[in-house]
């Protein structure tokens, strides 16, 4: 017993070799849209902009961090037959702060947001993360764990939404700058020009084709990742 | 400290103390933003009422563009009486401003069970709603040397509270513009009362005085006349509900353009 603990490190660093990979798997090998497949819901509806997939991704890093580090501090209070709900509960806060704060300071993209703020609530990732992480690691591991589990949520959001903006409406968005159009008007069709914006591109299922491609590609680069039925 | 994590007690415990500090901490951040949030609210009110006019405007030239657009406010009781009229600056904290008054609150705590209740006897909807003492405002503009009027209005949709702008012209029967929103209702079917290609439809369109539609939204494709619009289609309900709200709202408001023009002659 005692030569276990004398050869665990006393106080692992936080940014040792196990705590890098809790930043680094969900970004590819874990990634909880592409390889989890949770959520989705979101992922689909709110990539029609850039923008909205930045607020979006901030306010998931935002509830995801939060709450991981609160359950993981709470841990050990959490009475077990009660776990799930203040797991909720802790969610359900977090998001209602967002959802205000972003009516103070972004009410034009909370508009536009909608319902989807509220719905972070839902969003699997995150209870996921809690009930499987939180619940059973210190607040240091817990906190990279968010911020690696948020960014994979993250870069797919902010990937699908740039390839949907870009040839869905001929323009980026950003928060604070609106629409840019990079295309000259006299491109277009309307202006007769030859281009035309892909209308498809503005609905729902191109972002589950658009996340499939991501899918296809990650797979194709690591094999291993494909199941054998 | 052995703390039985499984007991009845501390899991009471544990709840009643959560349930304070999260309680706490969100009042607290409702109240400190509070004030921003209204403010973000007036001018979305503000725009939403220059974009029935037809003048595009945003978040930070909104009430400078109301000032300059919006010449009167007017406040009218449910039979057409004039209770107050001003034109002094917006202040968006006074209840008594016309601009203040919340239609989709009042739509909420009273309008809605009194239609319900009354269900389209229309004398019986005044008596009932004058009781509650209700206020609508009216917005009197002036564009490019004429004067509109833009009216609030709130309903119904499908899932859950449908509301709009709508302008009319001097004759005040007249459409000159609309505008509709919505908080719930489906994508691509309800939700499209939002979309211009349905608000357009409106403009220059007449109200029918003389019938006991002012205005119809009509269903399936009917063919329309100059005192209709086409429904959307498969958001029957929803456009059922504008056309409810319309002609609700704008009977208020004929009313008071009627007591107006007696009192004229």
């Amino acid at each position: 017993m005692s030569t276990d603990t004398a050869a665990a490190p006393k106080k692992e660093s936080l940014f040792s070799k196990k705590n890098r990979r809790l930043l680094k798997d969900p970004l590819d090998d874990s990634n909880p849209i592409t390889v989890q497949v949770l959520g989705i819901c979101s992922a689909l509806a709110i990539t029609v902009q850039l923008q909205q997939a930045v607020i979006m991704s901030l306010s998931v890093l935002f509830v995801m961090i939060g709450g991981n580090v609160i359950v993981s501090l709470l841990r050990n209070l959490i009475p077990d037959r009660i776990r799930i709900i203040v797991q909720l509960v802790v969610v359900a806060s977090l998001v209602i702060i967002v959802d205000q704060v972003l009516k103070a300071f972004q009410p034009d993209i909370s508009e536009k947001l909608s319902v989807f703020v509220g719905l972070i609530i839902t969003n699997c990732i995150i209870m996921g993360r809690l009930e499987a992480f939180a619940l059973a690691n210190k607040p240091g591991p817990s906190f990279l764990d968010a911020i690696g589990n948020a960014m994979g949520y993250a870069w797919i959001l902010l990937a699908v939404s740039i390839v949907r903006e870009v040839f869905g409406s001929g323009a980026i968005s950003l928060p604070g700058m609106g629409q840019v159009k990079f295309l000259p008007t006299e491109w277009f069709m309307s202006e007769g020009g030859f281009y035309e914006n892909n209308n498809l591109m503005i609905l729902p299922p191109m972002a589950l084709i658009t996340v499939g491609i991501i899918i296809w590609i990650q797979r194709s680069r690591n094999q291993s990742l494909i199941e054998e039925n | 400290m052995a703390i039985d994590k499984n007991s009845t007690g501390y899991t009471f415990l544990f709840s009643i103390i959560m349930v304070v500090v999260v309680g706490t901490s969100l009042a607290y951040t409702s109240l400190s933003l509070k004030e921003r949030q209204n403010a973000n609210a007036a001018d979305k009110k503000m725009m939403d009422i220059l974009g029935a006019i037809g003048v595009d405007a945003n978040r930070t030239n909104a009430s400078e563009l109301f000032a300059d657009y919006v010449v009167e406010r007017v406040a009218i009781d449910m039979s057409g009486r004039e209770l107050m009229a001003t034109s002094s600056a917006v202040d968006p904290k006074d209840k008594q401003d016309p601009f203040g008054i919340d239609v989709k609150k009042d739509y909420r705590a009273s309008v809605k069970s009194a239609v319900k209740a009354t269900d389209g006897d229309e004398a019986a909807l005044i008596a009932a709603l004058s009781e509650d003492g209700l206020r609508f405002p009216l917005f009197r503009c002036a564009k490019d040397g004429a004067s509109l009027y833009v009216i609030p209005m709130v309903g119904s949709g499908l899932w859950g509270p449908i509301w709009g702008y709508v302008a009319l012209e001097e004759d005040k029967t007249t459409i000159y513009g609309a505008n509709f929103d919505h908080k719930t209702e489906t994508p691509g079917l309800g939700a499209e009362i939002k979309e211009t290609f349905f608000t357009e439809k409106f403009k220059g369109k007449q109200l029918n005085a003389d019938a006991a539609a002012l205005f119809t939204i009509t269903k399936g494709g009917a063919p329309t006349d100059e005192y209709s619009v086409d429904g959307i289609t498969g958001g029957t309900i929803t456009s059922k509900g504008v056309d409810e709200m319309m002609n609700r709202t704008l009977k208020v408001y004929y009313r008071y353009f009627e007591s107006e023009t007696r009192a004229q002659r």
